[in-house]
């Protein structure tokens, strides 16, 4: 009953999409821009797949079974009350999950089609190639602006010929470029907290990851900056693969594609329904989806 | 609905595979210790421990080197050199334990612990006199720092973390400042301050009053630890229903802090019982009983090693080992007890 | 007529005074009077010493700090004659401390990374349980370990560093004589301070925000890549006073150090060979046959330990603290 599986064949429907009730004017400038940079510079492989995936705190049953499909080029957004799951499940996706004690988990998690869980396996490479933004803006306090971006080249000692251009185009696709492009050796601790989370977003891109977790990304934002987050994730859509926890629902309906709905009756936490996310707030199939949409709980 | 089933998995822990390479390194990388030590002119237990770290350190980063490239090889290498770093922090510590028991029991027998040593020198063979007297003597020590100590460390922890006062962050500051004192020059100030200025003539309580000096900081930071455990709440509780502070404090907060209080002295204890210094400018020596506390040197077990060691000879030097186990028993039943008290009142 | 818009009136801000009840402002004078006897009693060590060494400070002036030699003799008029310098004993505990910091620094960071991040819950237990017993033994233990295990070790060792490195000066020896040398005493005072500066670090880098560790891995750093981008440089600080606090009780070391070290008055760097200075141990060789004069000079070389350990811990504590509290 909770396995259901949603695959997308049809990439077109991105442009029906409600994301685009964020100021049109300015997002589409911006994304010209961002599309000139980056069209084509990385392939985008056939999307990360989660199938029957289980996870446990010790003896606690946090998620039961959820099988989901993220399509390259996508967003997905996952959302529900919480203790529902999500951002458990999110964290399996790239291999977080192990950090807790005491855990474990069940299932596949495929990335173009590859299991990143098989043994063997180098998690680290797994980590560059599936990036992830967390709740918190967290800058590394120590290193300065440009050496936050590039902080992740230098931890997984990647050899890049021309750090400049790497720089300025991580900080244009994260809209921070304007911002900080005369400050670049300033300390990150400076900025705002939106202009922090947008250096963290310039920070996950740097290593050309093919997949990007937000694990609510702008709950400790103000509305401006959620917006600017938002604009920011709307342009990297059309590179990436994006997964984004949030509480929020209108923030749900605005950037994605996709929206999958988990809810936890007591028990381990499950995932109801999944479709393109204007039915999921249009005419969601299961009644607990239409209660929690509609404002009637959670 | 068949999630009842399923297994559940730690795809990240080592896996019987990963176990058997990680034995495979070791075991090779310990031949080739033995096989370099043997071929080469290169001996002796240092040879053997470092050739086994270079050659494991060496032959493990060809394992790791085909998963995790140059990255996994740096990783690879850092775990185990802070493992070396704990491995050889524990080879100090039981080359200390091993050589104390092994070298102290041979001197120990049941005229050790009953006698002293009025009739007998350090250079006596083992089994005339004993160190009864100093036991006694570093007892009474004990005692009189315990009784001046405690009561201030707690009362000091009290204003610390009940009052708050003002001075707060000057006491605490001083504290600390106290618990970097020289146990040397709080012996050096008992004598300054007493013996050269007052007819009091070095005895035990002169020793006390010096070892308290070294133990009210250590009693104090481990009391103001334990006090701030105390629920604030258990404290609001006290005052609502219309106590005074004093009666909070001595009704509710100190006995929900018992165990921790007892745990501090404790510590406190096992900070001074094995000071030597001090008791040189205070105690002196002495080699039978004294129950005077106010007048007379004293033997105390640190001054016997003391003397154990500075006289020489085999006899004098094997005093001393089966006197530092002595303390070291003792210390380590104070410890011992200190732990179980401090898990059992962090529990509640 | 015009009515006046209604004057917003904001009451003074009342004052909560509370008469405290007699028992309870006993309590306070009480808890309060005792909690000064920290100030007292540092007041009151400074005060004696120089009361008792301030002869020696008034005749030999700075030169008790400059001059290397320490000597009294009583001339054929019967006048006595004194010189105290602690020139060569200052030195040499900065000699013996520094080496001690060599050995021990590394050591501790190592064993305290290894705690927070390596080490499986069960030998984590261990080892901490390990390292505070190590902390609990008396100085005098250290002192005889030091001289009957580790010495006929550490001599070996001696040799073959000089062996190899002989070309340098500091591990030249003049004869080869390499007992009770400045790097014996380095050793053991470096066992004595591992557990400080290892628990100060510990401390510390368990304390570095979870997010900036979880960013690093996301990243695909590996263990070691998070440590080094974002532990050290968090817990740098505190190692750093954890280390000066193992400065501190390196300085003030008696008896460890006067059980492995030929203390004579002679400034001497070549670390490898029998001879060396601590001014604590010294105070303790010379206290057996002083007289009135010379106990005055040890007075005020007590003194000077004294405020060198106590300027060591103020800086150490503030820089601990200062670390904790910047959160970096």
């Amino acid at each position: 009953m909770s396995q259901v599986n949603y695959t997308n064949q049809n990439g077109k429907l991105m442009s029906d999409q409600p994301k685009n009730t964020t100021p049109s004017s300015l997002s589409d400038v911006a994304s010209k821009r961002a599309e000139s940079k980056v069209a084509g510079t990385q392939p985008l492989g056939t999307g990360l797949e989660a199938r029957g995936v289980h996870a446990w705190f010790d003896k606690h049953h946090a998620l039961e079974d959820v099988s989901l499909d993220f399509s390259a080029g996508t967003v997905t957004a996952l959302i529900g009350p919480s203790g529902c799951g999500k951002s458990t499940f999110i964290r399996t996706l790239n291999r977080m999950h192990e950090f807790i004690p005491h855990t474990s988990m069940a299932g596949q998690v495929l990335l173009d089609g590859k299991d990143i869980y098989e043994s063997g396996i180098d998690v680290t490479k797994i980590r560059l190639q599936i990036g992830m933004v967390f709740q918190k803006p967290n800058p590394f306090p120590s290193m300065t602006i440009g050496e936050n971006v590039l902080s992740g080249l230098k931890l997984a000692q990647l050899k890049v010929d021309n750090q400049e251009d790497l720089l300025e185009e991580c900080l244009t696709r994260a809209g921070l470029w304007t911002e900080v492009k005369d400050r670049l050796g300033a300390h990150a601790g400076g900025l705002s907290g939106g202009q922090q989370q947008r250096l963290c977003i310039a920070r996950a891109l740097a290593v050309k990851p093919k997949v990007l977790l937000m694990d609510e990304p702008c709950s400790a934002l103000d509305p401006g900056s959620t917006l600017r987050i938002e604009e920011t994730i709307s342009q990297l859509s059309k590179s990436m693969t994006i997964v984004i926890v949030t509480h929020n629902m209108q923030q749900a309906a605005r950037v994605s594609d996709y929206t999958a709905f988990f809810l936890s009756d007591g028990g381990p936490g499950q995932m109801i329904e999944v479709g393109p996310t204007n039915e999921i707030f249009s005419r969601p199939r299961d009644e607990r989806t239409e209660n929690y949409v509609t404002g009637r709980f959670g | 609905m068949t999630t009842s089933t399923v297994q559940k998995m730690r795809p990240w822990a080592a896996t019987p595979k990963d176990r058997f390479i990680t034995g495979l390194s070791v075991f090779i990388s310990a031949a080739l210790s033995v096989l370099i030590v043997a071929a080469t002119p290169m001996k002796g237990k240092l040879a053997y421990f470092g050739l086994f770290f270079l050659a494991w350190f060496i032959v493990d980063s060809i394992f790791v080197a085909r998963r995790g490239g140059a990255k996994g090889v740096r990783d690879g290498l850092a775990a185990k050199v802070t493992l070396l770093g704990g491995i050889i922090v524990c080879m100090v510590v039981f080359s200390i334990l091993w050589a104390t028991i092994s070298r102290g029991l041979k001197g120990l027998n049941l005229e050790f612990f009953t006698s002293n040593m009025r009739n007998a020198s350090l250079f006596d063979p083992i089994g005339k006199g004993g160190i009864l007297h100093a036991i006694l003597g570093t007892l009474m020590l004990i005692t009189i720092a315990v009784v001046i100590s405690v009561p201030m460390g707690i009362l000091t922890a009290l204003y610390l973390t009940e009052i708050k006062g003002k001075a707060a962050p000057l006491i605490q500051f001083l504290v600390q400042a106290m618990s970097g004192v020289p146990s040397v020059v709080a012996g050096l100030f008992i004598y300054a301050a007493i013996i050269l200025n007052t007819p009091l003539r070095s005895s035990a309580f002169l020793g006390g009053l010096a070892l308290t000096i070294l133990m009210v900081p250590t009693v104090t930071r481990t009391a103001q630890e334990v006090l701030n455990l105390v629920p604030r709440d258990l404290r609001e509780a006290g005052l609502a229903m219309g106590a005074t502070q004093w009666k909070t404090v001595a009704l509710v907060v100190v006995p929900a802090a018992r165990s921790g209080l007892i745990t501090a002295t404790i510590l406190g204890v096992a900070r001074i019982a094995g000071e030597t210094a001090p008791l040189l400018f205070t105690v002196g020596v002495f080699d039978s009983y004294n129950f005077n506390p106010f007048k007379g040197d004293q033997g105390t077990i640190p001054t016997v090693v003391w003397r154990g060691l500075l006289g020489g000879t085999p006899e004098s030097i094997q005093r001393a080992w089966s006197a530092i186990l002595v303390l070291l028993i003792v210390v380590l039943i104070m410890f011992v007890a200190a732990r179980t008290l401090g898990s059992r009142s962090s529990k509640n | 007529m015009s009515i006046d818009a209604p004057v917003k009136v904001t009451p003074p801000a009342r004052k909560i005074t509370t008469k405290p009840r007699v028992s309870d402002q006993i309590f306070r004078a009480i808890v309060t009077t005792f909690s000064f006897s920290a100030l007292l009693i540092l007041s009151l060590i400074a005060l004696f010493l120089l009361s008792k060494g301030f002869t020696t400070l008034k005749e030999q002036g700075f030169g008790f700090i400059t001059n290397f030699e320490w000597s009294v003799f009583v001339d054929e008029n019967g006048v006595e004659k004194a010189t105290f310098g602690l020139q060569a004993m200052l030195l040499g505990t900065l000699v013996i401390s520094i080496i001690a910091l060599v050995i021990a620094v590394p050591l501790s960071v190592l064993t305290a990374l290894f705690l927070t991040f390596y080490a499986p819950d069960r030998v984590k237990r261990i080892l901490v349980t390990i390292i505070d017993l190590m902390a609990a033994f008396p100085s005098i233990l250290y002192g005889l370990w030091g001289f009957f295990v580790l010495m006929p070790m550490a001599e070996y060792w001696a040799k073959l560093i000089h062996k190899w490195l002989g070309w340098i000066y500091i591990f030249d020896v003049p004869d080869p004589i390499y007992t009770r040398s400045p790097f014996i005493a380095g050793l053991v005072l470096s066992v004595m301070i591992i557990p400080i500066i290892t628990s100060v670090s510990r401390e510390v880098f368990s304390q570095t925000p979870l997010d900036r560790i979880q960013a690093a891995y996301a990243l695909g750093a590996t263990k070691w890549g998070m440590i080094r981008a974002v532990v050290l440089p968090f817990g740098a600080g505190g190692v750093v006073g954890g280390s000066m606090l193992g400065l501190g009780r390196a300085f003030g070391e008696t008896v460890a150090v006067f059980s492995v070290l030929n203390i004579v008055f002679r400034t001497n760097f070549q670390i490898l060979f029998t001879q060396g200075g601590n001014v604590a141990s010294m105070i303790i060789q010379k206290w057996g046959e002083a007289g009135p004069s010379e106990v005055s000079a040890l007075m005020a070389a007590g003194l000077v330990l004294f405020i060198l350990t106590l300027l060591v811990n103020f800086l150490a504590n503030y820089v601990v603290t200062k670390t904790v509290k910047s959160g970096r």
